[in-house]
């Protein structure tokens, strides 16, 4: 199967840290993944109303550029990439008429979309194509007994119709931290939001969040948290600054990509970690355990 | 039905009177400490056709579209759906509840794109 890799905007700066342990990973493992041409933003949120087809014109767009190259589907890195583009297609797919409307609209496009790339998340492809087995005997460096909170936020499994897991209870990253050698910890708050882009005029309910989700993690034993969408990783991770000024007792955690995990595990260098793009250092943790 | 909850349940697709007033909405609701009228009360409240108390409430900016009482409103109400609907009515009046141009330069430097683009998205016109 050959995929074509749609990064999004924020893999290219804040995420470079995301972007480039995954690329080393998926090669390691023998994946071999382009990047479209000509991408553009998807939007970041899938529009909720139902006269609004103007915001589904992005990830059509992206989806056409796919067909382009002539790949099988759609591999996305963002969970809110993933969420936005794949439920605008399955809004194509569903709706011959919204379709004809969008394509009528591109009609300076060289071909028209038919509703037909298939929208993957890295981690189903790690889960369903190459699977976790596999993922497992391709380990170098087992991540010993790092003790892992998998946080799933809300673009990956909800709505159901979409999600990659079940929706209130996925364990498709704790179950790719075990095959990796971690300790997978689990904790209740896996699936609660984070405030998502409250963030920007609103970082107070964000310092509410992050103090209870972070807590819940720290509360049964978690050593550092992974999650697979930059606004996660920016509201757990940077917004702890606010939320130990706001809550005193608060006690900080570091926050990965899981894909910088997956990348320390198939022996990638620390270069492609960037682990310099983070608030709370992780290089300490990490270094204890011998894993950098 | 008033125009305005016709105009609701066009924007949202959705069926308002489906809702019995169970709760769970409100109840999963991981940022309804900072909402004024609670989930399943703006429901109720359009189900009547309350425009002005919708409309000028605190809680449809509060809401960040996170899709858990969608996935467990045991009736199948799409309440962000609704909540999006109301949003956009605010916004298609021009009524915008971000103004870019107020944010510091250190917060607009701060924030990933990601969140800038989201924001912007929902609340802005």
């Amino acid at each position: 199967m050959k995929l074509a890799y749609y990064p999004g905007c924020t893999l290219k700066n804040h995420a470079k840290n995301f972007e480039d342990s995954a690329l080393c990973a998926i090669e390691a493992l023998g994946v071999e993944v382009d990047e479209i041409d000509r991408w553009n933003c998807c939007g970041t949120v899938f529009s909720l109303a139902t006269d609004d087809l103007i915001h589904h014109l992005a990830p059509v767009r992206n989806l056409i550029r796919v067909k382009e190259a002539g790949a099988d589907g759609m591999l996305t890195l963002c969970a809110m990439c993933f969420n936005t583009i794949k439920r605008s297609n399955e809004r194509m797919k569903s709706s011959p008429e919204d379709l004809a409307v969008i394509n009528d609209f591109m009609y300076r496009e060289k071909l028209a979309y038919e509703g037909d790339v298939p929208v993957y998340h890295l981690l189903e492809l790690l889960r369903d194509e190459l699977t976790f087995e596999k993922v497992a005997a391709a380990v170098k460096r087992s991540l010993g007994d790092l003790k892992v909170a998998s946080y799933y936020g809300c673009y990956l499994v909800r709505p159901a119709e979409i999600g990659i897991d079940d929706v209130e209870n996925p364990t498709v990253l704790d179950d790719l931290m075990k095959a990796l050698g971690a300790d997978a910890v689990d904790f209740p708050l896996k699936t609660e939001c984070c405030a998502s882009y409250q963030t920007v005029d609103n970082p107070d309910i964000v310092a509410d969040r992050t103090n209870q989700i972070v807590s819940s993690a720290l509360g049964q034993g978690a050593e550092v948290m992974v999650v697979s969408c930059p606004l996660c990783a920016f509201n757990l991770d940077h917004r702890q600054r606010e939320t130990a000024r706001k809550y005193p007792e608060f006690k900080h955690i570091p926050v990965l990509y899981f894909t910088q995990l997956l990348a320390i595990a198939m022996g990638c260098t620390e270069e492609s970690l960037k682990l310099d793009l983070h608030h709370v250092d992780p290089k300490p943790l990490l270094q204890g355990k011998g894993l950098i | 039905m008033s125009p305005f909850v016709t105009k609701v349940q066009q924007l949202s697709g959705q069926n308002l009177l489906a809702c019995y007033q169970c709760g769970k909405c409100s109840a999963g609701c991981p940022v309804v400490s900072q909402m004024d009228i609670l989930p399943n009360q703006i429901i109720r409240l359009a189900q009547l056709g309350l425009r002005e108390d919708l409309l000028e409430s605190k809680a449809i900016w509060v809401c960040a579209s996170c899709m858990t009482c969608n996935v467990r409103c045991p009736k199948g109400i799409n309440i962000a759906e609704v909540i999006e609907a109301l949003r956009q009515i605010m916004l298609r009046r021009r009524e915008d509840h971000v103004d870019v141009k107020e944010l510091s330069d250190a917060e607009r430097a701060d924030v990933p794109p990601i969140a800038l683009i989201s924001s912007l998205r929902k609340f802005t016109s």
